[in-house]
């Protein structure tokens, strides 16, 4: 009995060995796609705003920093970071919503009961953007700069702290103008 | 001409292995000395030939001979000769010849310095040595010569080294990793010789200790060199990322602390030989599946080699052979120990097996972290990445355990401890790191951070007791300096090691909790405040170096005022080839670094810039230092270069191992 005991770390390798023999030949990078420094991936969705009636591509959305922020009802920790996104939209921080892998009309209620800090949200009910980003899951974030290059990417829930941390100097010169402006309003 | 040569040589080396592996193996079965006194020899032979073959590829890159593909992939004409020399580990098929190279050195060396060892062992250990050559000597002449020609277009120049390789870590980094990983192979092939030969004793233990702590050493300033190089050349400001490569050396690291822990168990108390012998496999068993990880591109990481199914199909065949073979060895003829009892649960044995448990069990979870990804594609349940999240969660608590246990468990005595002789000793290290504990995250500005108080308290702990346990050994000793001296040098050498251990728990933790990190965009003049200094972005100048561009950022740092450093962050763009690297610059400290990279330029006034704040971070590598000079020195002691051990010595410990009673074929066949 105690010779068979022997036989366990054999079995157990030889576990390890079949999957790492399924594990060759297939390609790992396929999860990577699209990350930080590269170009933002195009795309052509359905808006929630306009209820699937119209959609938005890449190119309509670059030409000044945003946030690409993915998000869907299924996710508690998007509600705990939504606070914080509205507080950003009212000082003008543009922010893209790609609802992820959602029932669209389960969406659009979640926006209006929890109010709206997206310009736009699309609706990626196929995940496929959210594939060509390398999305693991939601909550995620990416800073988009100007020229439409991801700048930034953050797993998890955005706060005021990772805010300033990461993604706020590229949005000071928004906010400043949008300040003097107040001032002199 | 030369390639040729260095191809030919590699040849003769192969069959030279296949010699080694089969002619003392089968002497020692059927009792031919003459057979059986080849293996040294044919080490030697071994050893020689794989040298030659690997001056002549040096030899190919030192005359810029880029008719050789390998040559012409990985080197330059303006690379600077120091790296051109070193570029020969830059690529697969170079750093595959540098295993073979140590590999081959590593059974030289054992056949040199070994002489102690009855020589029908020896025979065994050199011939298991050999059939790791034979593999290893076959891959790299089956799937990836490296003495390839291209023929007749020879290049006119080469494509260059990879730019995040042209740095002076990069030299020592691979080589010490190697000698750590491939060191392994000699306290494997001791038992596997013990296995074949049916002899685990005392005697066995002594033997392969020192060959087991110097590849530990060695792995750990291999480690440790690759964080650090991380640190300061991948511009991340990071100096661990839980990559699968990382974790591929880290696994064998783990494995071999456990392991040398319990074969002090086996050398000392002649117990848990059967775990002694499974972690010596599993050391080197998983030394070998980070080269499979690695070579094969089953896994993505940052480090990966040129990816070829066929190369990872022959490491899986040949892992399969050298793994499953030594297990099911192992499974049949480990010894079956009826009792494993003699000691009491608070004794030093006790809190080494927990601890030796400890490292395992780690290691088994980063084996599972690092592999998942496999296992769920395989399993189709998609796509996977496991990140820092997963090991963060598990590894700093089996730490914290380890580094508790160690506190008390450095000062049992074997067998069982009356604790009250110890209680003082205990409760003065206790309350020390108690105090540290308590009033240093109070002093750091920010919120009070109990992890941070855990966490010293931890490191101090292990520091302090380690210390304390120096005083309580020469209590009561007349004249302290003679009790000094009395003590072995590896005495002194574990009491480094624990030392750099607790160092380098304080220094991850502390870094982990304080550090502070802003990715910003700053305009030329202007300046941001981290933790309390003040980095300002002077200007930014082009420049050329030998075989790039950069631009050098400048920044000066102060605090209250006070100029601290300037920093020069460089980002370099290299003419073949086109990459891009960051240099980080780091004005650094023994208490902090500050740290500074320079990212993409925005318009003609900004920049991105990534300044950190990073407390304590060098007591990793430092404790990383100490941890491999306690190896070292622990090697010294003397009692592992007695010449001869007296022919009475192994029936003296098989007496003593009559008290544990173990099956009568282990020690009876050889005495």
């Amino acid at each position: 009995m105690k010779r068979l005991k022997l036989f366990i770390p054999v079995i157990l390798f030889i576990t390890m060995a079949v999957f790492l023999y399924f594990g060759l030949g297939k390609d790992p990078t396929e999860l990577e796609s699209v990350t930080v420094g590269q170009k933002i991936p195009n795309f052509e969705l359905k808006t929630l705003e306009s209820n699937l009636t119209e959609s938005v591509s890449a190119d309509d959305l670059v030409g000044e920093p945003f946030l690409l922020n993915i998000w869907a009802t299924w996710c508690p920790s998007c509600l705990i970071e939504h606070p914080f996104f509205l507080k950003l939209s009212q000082q003008n921080v543009k922010i893209v919503g790609v609802n992820y892998k959602d029932d669209s009309g389960a969406a659009i209620r979640w926006l209006e009961k929890y109010k709206n800090p997206y310009v736009v949200s699309v609706y990626d009910d196929t995940g496929r953007l959210g594939f060509d980003l390398g999305v693991t899951g939601a909550p995620e974030t990416y800073l988009i700069d100007a020229e439409g290059f991801i700048v930034y990417r953050r797993e998890g829930i955005v706060d005021e702290a990772i805010w300033q941390a990461h993604f706020s100097s590229y949005f000071e010169e928004t906010r400043t103008q949008i300040m003097t402006a107040d001032g002199e309003g | 001409m030369i390639p040729e040569y260095g191809h030919l040589a590699l040849v003769f080396a192969f069959f030279l292995s296949l010699c080694l592996a089969v002619i003392p193996l089968v002497g020692t079965i059927y009792g031919r000395v003459i057979w059986i006194g080849t293996a040294r020899s044919l080490a030697m032979g071994l050893f020689i030939f794989v040298a030659i073959s690997y001056a002549c590829l040096t030899w190919s890159f030192y005359v810029d001979d880029f008719s050789v593909a390998y040559v012409a992939n990985h080197s330059n004409r303006l690379l600077p000769m120091y790296y051109k020399v070193c570029a020969v580990w830059g690529g697969h098929e170079g750093s595959l010849l540098l295993w073979v190279l140590i590999l081959v050195g590593w059974t030289f060396a054992v056949s040199q310095l070994s002489r102690n060892m009855p020589i029908d062992m020896m025979a065994r250990v050199l011939s298991v040595m050999g059939m790791i050559s034979f593999g290893f000597l076959a891959f790299t002449l089956l799937t990836s010569n490296p003495f390839e020609r291209i023929l007749p277009d020879v290049p006119v120049d080469g494509s260059d080294l990879n730019p995040l390789l042209q740095d002076p870590g990069f030299v020592i980094h691979p080589p010490m990793l190697y000698m750590g990983y491939v060191g392994f192979s000699v306290v494997f092939a001791f038992a596997i010789a013990a296995l074949i030969g049916g002899r685990i004793d005392a005697a066995w233990a002594r033997w392969a200790r020192p060959w087991t702590n110097t590849a530990w050493s060695f792995l750990t300033i291999g480690i440790a060199l690759g964080s650090w190089w991380a640190y300061y050349e991948l511009g991340w400001g990071g100096w661990w990322f839980w990559d699968p490569v990382e974790n591929a050396s880290f696994m064998p690291w783990l494995a071999g602390t456990a392991l040398i822990h319990s074969l002090a168990m086996s050398e000392k108390r002649g117990v848990f030989n059967n775990w002694t012998l499974l972690l010596s496999i599993a050391a080197f068993s998983l030394s070998l599946l980070g080269t499979f990880l690695v070579r094969s591109g089953v896994l993505t990481s940052v480090h990966a080699f040129a990816v070829d199914p066929a190369r990872g199909l022959f490491i899986l065949i040949f892992l399969g052979i050298v793994v499953g073979g030594s297990l099911i060895l192992y499974a049949l003829r480990a010894p079956v120990l009826r009792n494993e009892a003699g000691f009491a649960p608070l004794s030093r044995e006790a809190f080494l097996l927990a601890n030796s448990f400890l490292f395992t069990i780690s290691c088994c979870f980063v084996l599972l972290g690092t592999l998942f990804p496999l296992i769920a594609d395989a399993l189709n349940l998609g796509k996977f990445s496991v990140g820092e999240p997963y090991f963060n969660m598990f590894f700093p608590k089996f730490m914290a355990i380890v580094g508790l246990l160690l506190g008390v468990g450095i000062m049992l005595n074997w067998k069982k401890t009356n604790y009250t002789k110890i209680r003082r000793w205990q409760i003065s290290a206790f309350l020390f790191s108690l105090w540290l504990a308590s009033f240093i995250p109070g002093i750091i500005p920010g919120r009070y951070s109990v992890g941070a108080a855990v966490a010293i308290f931890i490191g101090s702990w292990v520091i302090s007791a380690s210390i304390i346990d120096v005083f309580r050994r020469s209590q009561n000793a007349k004249r302290v300096d003679v009790q000094l001296r009395k003590f072995g040098l590896s005495y002194y050498g574990m009491m480094i090691a624990h030392i750099g251990f607790g160092m380098t728990l304080l220094g991850a933790s502390i870094d982990s909790i304080y550090s502070d990190q802003r990715d910003l965009r700053l305009t030329k003049g202007s300046y941001v405040e981290v933790s309390g200094y003040k980095f300002q972005l002077v200007d930014v100048s082009r420049l050329r170096g030998p075989n790039y561009w950069a631009d050098r950022g400048s920044v000066i740092v102060s605090k209250n005022g006070k100029e601290v450093a300037r920093l020069k962050p460089e980002k370099r763009s290299y003419m073949s080839g086109g990459n891009v690297m960051t240099e980080a610059s780091i004005d650094a400290g023994f208490f902090r670094d500050l740290y500074v990279s320079l990212g993409n330029q925005i318009n003609s006034t900004d920049w991105a810039v990534r300044v950190y704040y990073k407390p304590l971070v060098r007591w990793i590598w430092l404790g990383s230092a100490l941890m491999a000079l306690g190896g070292f020195i622990a090697i010294m002691d003397k009692r592992y270069r007695r010449v001869n051990v007296p022919q009475n010595e192994t029936v003296k410990t098989a007496l003593e191992e009559a008290a544990v009673e173990p099956e009568p074929n282990v020690a009876a066949n050889n005495t």
